[in-house]
């Protein structure tokens, strides 16, 4: 599926004002003003304590046009499927509910909730905006931070173990549509989200989000960081629609393109100044043979 | 509609008559048969509500946060270690102003694990915000139950209905159902201060600062401890409001007219017995010996533990001579809970009457009347009242 | 029924704009558009626009120029950094800050 939306046909109105808290060049910025684009006025969001919650606003201003509903750590999926009960009950159903986590609100403290919303059909949205740590409270280590990664937890060695694949997490509860996205396409995921609202039960989007702060760059090359991601074949943009796996737009395309080497992504980030050559060429290895599937499995 | 039937019926059919919208519950004993009950007046209809199976009692409460601020009733029910799971959610609703009711069916706390009474889960919950109100029998546990909602959505504070595990919940009483035209007419349909609408947004509960911040308009906003300053206010305020729905439930029902306190031959007692809960009626037998034996003793049974009615409490007790506590719970390295609020309470008083703390049936230890019989007539009667500590009736080692 | 309860008050945010005050000042490099590069500028119709769609805070207007607003443009960069005519300069702030402010 390429993206079909193009910049021009993206809705203009912004649902998020300016002068929020996030940081200069937050990743996070971009996905959510494109996914609430995405997402429309008619709909109600759930929030746990993470970036997004300084994002949304310290009370009583709020930087969403949006009904948004802070709860908390553990209970997102929870409120999310609270949120559905009452809107059934009260014939309202026709308003999306899209829940906004971080990779620590979804896939550590907020999986067990996640996965009963899972297996129990309920018809939001999920949308984990993954910046790898957890970065509100000072980017110490989450269950999806990458192996080697410097965090302020694993300060000196790095992440000894291998990440979550949330995803994958997600697909064994059977779920109608599964998807990963990257705030540097926005347009593809923007697209998703859209896909999204006409499915029913869960919908679970992870997001790549580079996070200047966090990671170690510059923020001015926030967008150019997730790029790296995505053509060095190390994060790839996928979704797995009523169990039918396929690549998007330019993960489809790295199929038939030379993928560039994952050092090119691991040199722009202080974070990985841990990693050592041998692991670098022992991910390298990993990631080809991923691709060498790809490729049969996309025959 | 008479019926003979269990604790957890009664107030799983006053949910069921209080048109609940959105129910989420997790099962544990001894509070099971009521969510069951529930789900069986779902699935059949009877009940035209959402019945979430969630995953933990934690996403249970969450589930009643999320749906009450969107505009709905919502119901959960737990016990014991149930409730302390939840118990970042309990203090979320009180914070959220959220009129949710929640039944806790009384039950000690591990470790060790015990599944037996006693009521250390609510009572150690007393600091949260929450409203709690237990009951002594089925027909308090069904009237209070009805009786919570429409309390919850005028002062918007969260309900807790407390009844003694086992004692009440399993065992089988006659008692009156309400019919729904009644309760209808008893009980306004859900609305609340404000729910999430695209139309009118806000973005509720976020971070919010220790002092006070202009808001949109220009105006000064509250902070953090204005807002809970508001909760303590509004949750004193709730006593009197509890008063006039209690008074309009008996005007409809023809049952009520002590809502905070519940007193059995008090009026002459030179001695009263204080406890919450089932043990209330357990000692008017007791109470009744004695009286017989020439003790002018009576029982006051407190059904409103938070907040707690202070008022109410020095009018009932203040004339008599010796109060003697008896509690299922206590502060751990201190002493009875109801017991220092009671002390509290009469501190300021001219007139002081000794005041006797009793602890027992802790994880379920049998209460025998025998017991209670000669701790109280020994209170009632000893020259040197053991004042100052609590007291443990019922150990055997 | 008597009115014990007054209003009730909890935390309850309105949408608004400026949460983190007056972001603008954030900023050590301020985007210049170069309207000569700019492609929806020399073109004179509706293209590009990829600063818009990336701008982070949404201060870019998806119109012919784009404009800035520098009340809330952090200067992050990443509108110059993606701009493919490399149409935006990232430039001093302090050139532009006047004697009286």
């Amino acid at each position: 599926m390429n993206a079909k939306t193009d910049i021009l046909s993206l809705p203009e109105e912004e649902l998020v004002h300016p002068g929020s808290r996030a940081c200069s060049g937050c990743g996070l910025s971009i996905v959510y003003r494109i996914g609430l684009k995405a997402l429309g006025r008619d709909s109600i969001l759930v929030v746990p304590p993470s970036c997004l919650t300084v994002l949304q606003g310290l009370y009583p201003i709020a930087s969403t046009k949006l009904p948004s509903l802070n709860v908390t750590f553990a209970s997102t999926a929870a409120a999310a499927t609270g949120v559905l009960a009452a809107l059934k009950a009260l014939n309202r159903e026709h308003t999306t509910v899209a829940a906004w986590a971080g990779d620590g609100g979804t896939a550590d403290i907020g999986i067990q909730a996640l996965s009963g919303a899972c297996e129990r059909g309920e018809n939001f949205i999920f949308i984990c905006y993954d910046n790898e740590a957890y970065m509100n409270t000072g980017v110490q280590r989450s269950g999806t931070t990458p192996q080697g990664v410097l965090t302020t937890t694993t300060p000196f060695s790095g992440k000894l173990q291998v990440s979550k694949d949330v995803p994958a997490i997600i697909a064994a509860h059977g779920v109608n549509y599964i998807a990963t996205a990257s705030a540097s396409y926005p347009l593809d995921l923007f697209d998703k989200i859209v896909k999204a609202k006409d499915i029913q039960g869960v919908k679970y989007i992870h997001v790549h989000t580079p996070c200047p702060s966090g990671w170690g760059f510059e923020p001015q090359y926030a967008v150019k960081v997730g790029r790296l991601a995505v053509e060095s074949g190390l994060y790839d943009l996928y979704e797995i629609e009523y169990s039918e796996w396929r690549l998007t737009g330019p993960s489809k395309r790295l199929l038939k393109k030379k993928r560039l080497p994952v050092e090119e992504y691991f040199k722009t980030q202080n974070r990985f100044k841990g990693l050592s050559k041998s692991r670098i060429s022992e991910i390298q290895k990993q990631v080809d043979e991923k691709w060498k599937g790809y490729g049969d499995r996309s025959k | 509609m008479h019926a003979i039937e269990s604790g957890n019926f009664a107030a799983a059919t006053g949910v069921k008559l209080a048109r609940v919208q959105v129910i989420a519950a997790y099962p544990i004993t001894p509070q099971t048969p009521l969510t069951e009950k529930l789900s069986e007046y779902v699935e059949s209809g009877e009940l035209d509500s959402q019945y979430i199976p969630v995953e933990s009692e934690h996403s249970a409460l969450s589930v009643c946060i999320a749906a009450a601020s969107t505009g709905a009733r919502a119901f959960t029910a737990t016990s014991s270690n149930g409730l302390l799971y939840m118990s970042e959610q309990v203090h979320w609703a009180a914070g959220a102003r959220l009129p949710i009711v929640m039944c806790v069916v009384n039950r000690g706390i591990g470790a060790p694990w015990t599944v037996w009474n006693d009521q250390q889960d609510s009572m150690s919950q007393r600091d949260n915000g929450w409203i709690q109100l237990y009951a002594n029998d089925h027909q308090q546990i069904i009237d209070t139950v009805i009786k919570a909602f429409h309390l919850a959505q005028d002062v918007s504070i969260p309900v807790m209905v407390c009844y003694d595990g086992y004692l009440l919940s399993h065992t089988y009483m006659p008692f009156e159902i309400p019919s729904q035209e009644k309760v209808d007419s008893f009980l306004p349909a859900f609305s609340s201060h404000y729910h999430l609408d695209p139309d009118n947004p806000a973005n509720l509960n976020s971070v919010t600062l220790p002092d006070l911040r202009v808001n949109v308009h220009g105006d000064m906003a509250p902070a953090y401890m204005e807002i809970r300053n508001a909760l303590h206010k509004d949750l004193r305020g709730s006593i009197g409001v509890l008063e006039e729905i209690d008074e309009k439930y008996k005007t409809i029902f023809g049952r009520g007219g002590c809502p905070i306190t519940e007193e059995y031959l008090c009026e002459d007692a030179s001695f009263i017995a204080v406890s919450i809960g089932s043990l209330s009626y357990h000692l008017r037998d007791v109470v009744d010996t004695l009286r017989g034996e020439g003790i002018k003793v009576g029982v006051l049974s407190l059904h409103l533990y938070r907040p707690f009615p202070d008022k109410a409490i020095i009018k009932a007790l203040k004339r008599c001579e010796r109060i003697v506590v008896f509690e299922k719970a206590l502060s751990y390295g201190y002493g009875g809970m109801l017991y220092g609020d009671i002390k509290s309470a009469l501190y300021d008083c001219d007139e002081r009457p000794l005041v006797q703390s009793f602890i027992l049936g802790i994880g379920g230890r049998e209460i025998k009347t025998r017991d209670l019989y000669e701790v109280l007539k020994e209170a009632c009667r000893t020259s040197k009242p053991k004042t100052g500590e609590s007291i443990w009736i019922g150990l055997k080692l | 029924m008597a009115k014990k309860i007054g209003q009730i008050v909890t935390s309850h945010g309105e949408p608004g704009p400026g949460d983190g005050g007056r972001t603008g000042s954030w900023r050590v490099l301020r985007p210049v558009i170069d309207l000569d590069r700019c492609v929806p500028v020399k073109k004179n119709k509706m293209a590009c626009f990829i600063c818009w769609m990336y701008c982070p805070d949404g201060v870019i207007t998806r119109t012919i120029p784009p404009e800035i607003d520098y009340e809330y443009c952090k200067g992050c960069g990443i509108c110059a950094e993606e701009c493919p005519s490399r149409a935006i300069n990232m430039i001093e702030e302090s050139r532009f800050i006047t004697e009286d402010e």
